[in-house]
């Protein structure tokens, strides 16, 4: 099989690496570079639980193979805490119960970080609506849409405050 | 209303038990820093795939692998003759008529379902194991399938195993027939009811998933793997792949739910494990969604007959109840209890019934080997019951909620025993009903439900007066029911010289927050700060002993036994400060945290304190031993009993079959609450998988035994969308029987949900006299059930 060298930008950090045609880019992240934010949850695009940022918008990580994500930026969600100081979206779903077991949430967090930089005030159906595309088995959802308003209010409330 | 959370600091030490506090395993899940299975590495780490069986039901001819172990990248490719080990899973729960069939880990001569494993290639990437799986060449003869339990057990029916036997894996009864049919002679009303509670795929989000590692040298064997119970895996593998127990570790990482489908010992498990220790090399396997669909035990399944007999007053009098329950092709680890003991006990409901007779039989199909998931044969029961009570109170023409009340059993009778075999333990039914009606207005709901349907809109209302047993319990009497383990749980809290505390509990979550809880539960009986208290579960290495997280049963067994473990070291402690202060130890009193002598409570000791006087061991009691530590086995005395009442309103079209929940409010009483908030999402978890079982989820096989909903595309796993905002209430009546009061709340919302969705679409549709649609409750069905009844 044809082998291809990319370059990722993951998190502001560059990588160079080798990869094979078909290697997905979920693959490429997580087991050659150890990024295990972007979990795996089905073969068919359908859960989510794979979502990254590629050059600022989501993507499912399991749809795009490796080469077609050569030379971008890519966001996981371990891309978002700075330190110790979680971001305002993780911070809400740990406050509303926005999980349970956690394997959905990084793909959760980043899709709610797209939505939230398109439309800072959504309605909870807006919300519900844009979490369309992923699978929880837990939640029954309710908690995760409680997460995504209060962090929309908290993301509005920093910018009217100019941070 | 939502529940708020709050930071553990700013929770008084005395009042953290019943705070909803913040949970302390969130840090790591919503930064990546988590470690699930699948997220191993290790160095020289091999992949394993396998090679499963494209049909329902066929016979096995030549199986060639040259052509997989001739590809690059492949190390090894093992069948069945490879293994000299057992290499059968066995069967947990005995049944006096059950039949046990062998149940390789890897199929040789046959195979009776799709996704039944023939072969397994290791090799050097995940994706060159997957090539060489399907590289191997199976010669199959395809026979007849079947896979539904009523066709299983038909004349003529396509048999598995034995022919001489059909399919019947058991026949079993409980209740009393001749008092029953009594009651049937002697009714003023008979109620018959026909019907299917579908087959269902748990779909945790997290795929199982294996990774060993096998040390030559000492012949130890770890596997880290996606399981709710780690020991019972460890004593299951052991004799599975003969391996001795001692030298086997199982280790729950972090676990993406579970629902079930990480109880029951597969054979995937077991061939990670095998190939680890041939090859002496870490060897990963991971399902993909597709191979979950195929082989993760699926749950209910049941095709049932029953008739509920009525007096004149309406008061139920006998109930009989026929059932055929699918088992799949083979028995999983505790499949033959679930259609019967968790499902023929729970058939008394809310109501005072008395006379009940339940006959199960069990049926071998070509599907996947069916155990438990969510709610395991409670769901069932609860369906049933909730459906007949419904349609009996339509057939007399009550108010279902007047219907329910009338035949509750009353909260003064506590506790009860059914006709079914268990006592239930506390309980007050007309409350979360009282609760539910309240909460939806439901006199307000009938006027407007009257005015739409003048509109031509039709508005439906369904209740639920579910009840489960959980913390399955005691040992003697499951052992005297056929398990083949004991239902206890283990714990060891230990406190460190430094005054803190790691407790391990056998018990192993799955996303519960048992990290949350259970600190809460130690910090409480010990009075020691929550942050100062860590817990560790879901290792056979750290954790002396346990049975896992199932049934829910993690608070009221698995808490009851870090209490049991707490109120030791109280009591030892209690004896150093008597000690200490030289006074008499029944002078010592305790409270959160702090232990003063009777009348004196100015002279003081922190328990804290104590810790490090008992390692120091300098000025102990003659003959005690230093240390400040204690292990329980704690073994329920009884069942526990949760219930309440979930109350779905719908609107239904009858030109397009289309449904719309309107409101659901769901009262659930689960005892005392440990984190209101962690109760809260289990319930929100919960009626979500129950409304998908209501209106989307279905397992679906063709005549051939082949999966028609084998991926996400085709099997309905409710988005976002498609759940609605879910109105929560509790009420407590305490469990009597357990240190802490509680019941179980895992399963509640799974079991309650669907006959409150069904009951309301029925309702909705009563002016066109549809009494019954099968779920799932799809636009089509519901089109087809209008215009059958026009």
């Amino acid at each position: 099989m044809a082998e291809h060298d990319i370059t990722l930008t993951v998190n502001g950090e560059d990588h160079e690496l080798t990869v094979e045609s078909r290697t997905l880019l979920v693959h490429a992240l997580r087991d050659e570079l150890g990024y295990t934010g972007p979990n795996v949850g089905c073969e068919s695009t359908l859960c989510g639980a794979c979502t990254v940022h590629v050059d600022g918008d989501a993507a499912k990580s399991c749809t795009l193979l490796a080469v077609q994500a050569d030379g971008k930026e890519i966001t996981t969600v371990e891309g978002l805490a700075e330190g110790r100081d979680l971001h305002p979206i993780q911070e809400s779903f740990q406050e509303e119960h926005g999980l349970q077991c956690g394997y959905c949430t990084p793909g959760m967090i980043m899709t709610t970080k797209q939505l939230l930089e398109e439309n800072p005030d959504p309605s909870r159906e807006e919300i519900r609506e844009a979490l369309e595309g992923n699978l929880c088995r837990c939640t029954g959802y309710q908690n995760i849409v409680n997460a995504v308003e209060s962090a929309a209010g908290k993301l509005r409330g920093a910018q009217a405050h100019g941070d | 209303m939502s529940i708020e959370t709050i930071d553990a600091d700013e929770v008084p030490i005395e009042e953290v038990l019943g705070s909803a506090v913040k949970r302390r395993e969130d840090p790591s899940l919503i930064t990546g820093r988590a470690e699930y299975t699948d997220d191993i590495q290790r160095p020289n780490m091999l992949h394993m795939a396998a090679t499963r069986s494209p049909y329902g039901h066929a016979k096995v001819g030549d199986i060639d692998t040259s052509e997989a172990e001739a590809m690059d990248g492949v190390e090894a490719v093992f069948t069945a003759a490879d293994f000299d080990v057992p290499g059968e899973i066995p069967v947990g729960w005995l049944l006096e008529s059950l039949r046990t069939p062998p149940h390789p880990i890897l199929a040789s001569e046959r195979v009776r379902y799709q996704g039944d494993a023939v072969a397994v290639v290791v090799a050097d990437s995940r994706a060159v194991a997957a090539d060489a799986a399907q590289a191997v060449d199976v010669e199959y003869e395809q026979l007849d399938a079947v896979t539904s339990p009523g066709d299983a057990l038909a004349e003529g029916a396509p048999t598995l195993h034995d022919e001489d036997d059909g399919n019947v894996a058991f026949e079993w009864e409980l209740g009393d027939a001749e008092k029953t049919s009594a009651a049937f002679e002697d009714a003023d009303e008979i109620v018959d009811i026909d019907l299917v509670n579908q087959l269902l795929i748990s779909n945790p989000m997290e795929p199982r998933a294996t990774v060993a590692e096998y040390d030559a040298g000492s012949d130890d064997l770890r596997v880290h793997m996606t399981s709710q119970n780690p020991h019972l895996h460890r004593l299951l593998m052991s004799g599975v792949i003969d391996h001795p127990e001692q030298k086997l570790h199982v280790r729950a990482p972090d676990v993406g739910g579970g629902f079930g489908a990480k109880i029951h010992h597969y054979a995937d498990e077991a061939l990670t494990a095998l190939c680890a220790r041939e090859l002496e090399r870490p060897v990963k396997w991971v399902a993909t969604r597709t191979e979950g669909f195929q082989t993760d035990a699926p749950g209910r399944g049941h095709e049932t007959s029953a008739r509920m007999a009525l007096d004149a007053d309406g008061h139920i009098t006998g109930f009989e109840v026929d059932t055929k329950a699918n088992l799949g092709a083979y028995l999983s680890t505790f499949a033959p209890a679930v259609p019967t003991y968790l499902y023929g006990t729970l058939l008394s409901g809310q109501y005072d019934i008395p006379a009940i007779h339940v006959e199960v039989t069990g049926a071998f199909t070509n599907v996947p080997p069916v155990d438990a998931y969510r709610g395991a044969g409670r769901p069932e029961a609860s369906y049933l019951v909730e459906r007949i009570v419904t349609q009996a109170a339509r057939q007399i023409g009550e108010d279902p909620a007047e219907f329910r009340r009338k035949n509750f059993v009353d909260s003064d009778d506590f506790p009860y025993q059914t006709e079914v075999a268990v006592e239930y333990d506390s309980g007050d039914y007309e409350k979360t009903l009282d609760a539910a009606l309240d909460a939806i207005d439901y006199d307000a709901f009938r006027e407007e439900q009257e005015l739409a349907r003048e509109d031509g809109k039709y508005l439906g209302i369904g209740l639920s007066a579910y009840i489960e047993a959980c913390g399955l319990a005691p040992s003697e009497l499951a052992g005297q029911l056929g398990a083949q383990a004991g239902l206890w749980e283990s714990s060891l809290v230990r406190v460190h010289q430094s005054g803190t505390v790691t407790a391990y509990v056998g018990t192993s979550g799955h996303g519960q927050g048992h990290a949350t809880t259970f600190s809460q539960i130690v910090a409480d009986e010990l009075g020691i700060p929550y942050d100062d208290v860590e817990i560790v579960e879901g290792d056979t290495d750290e954790v002396p002993q346990g049975m896992g997280t199932y049934g829910s049963r993690s608070a009221a067994v698995g808490g009851s036994a870090l209490v049991e473990s707490a109120r030791k070291i109280v009591e030892k402690s209690r004896e150093i400060v008597a000690h200490q202060l030289e006074a008499d130890a029944e002078d010592v009193e305790f409270d959160h945290g702090t232990f003063h002598v009777a009348g004196a409570p100015e002279q003081s000791v922190g328990i804290q304190e104590v810790a490090g006087a008992a390692y120091l061991a300098h000025d102990l009691p003659d003959d005690m031993e230093p240390g400040l530590e204690a292990t329980s086995f704690y073994d329920p005395d009884n069942f526990v009993f949760p219930f309440g009442l979930h109350a779905a309103i719908v609107s239904v079209d009858p030109d397009s079959g289309e449904i719309e929940v309107e409101r659901y409010v769901a009262v659930d009483d689960v005892g005392n609450q440990i984190n209101p908030k962690i109760v809260e999402g289990q319930i929100h978890g919960g009626v979500a998988q129950g409304i998908g079982q209501a209106l989307y989820e279905g397992a679906q096989y063709d005549e051939n035994g082949t999966l028609l909903t084998g991926s996400l595309q085709d099997y309905t796993v409710p988005k976002a969308e498609q759940i609605p905002e879910l109105e929560t209430e509790s009420t407590v009546t305490p469990c009597p029987h357990n240190p802490l009061g509680v019941k179980g709340v895992g399963e509640a919302g799974t079991i309650a949900a669907p006959q409150a969705v069904v009951n309301a679409v029925t309702d909705a549709l009563q002016p066109f006299g549809v009494d019954d649609i099968e779920m799932p409750l799809t636009e089509e069905r519901v089109w087809r059930a209008v215009e059958e009844a026009k």
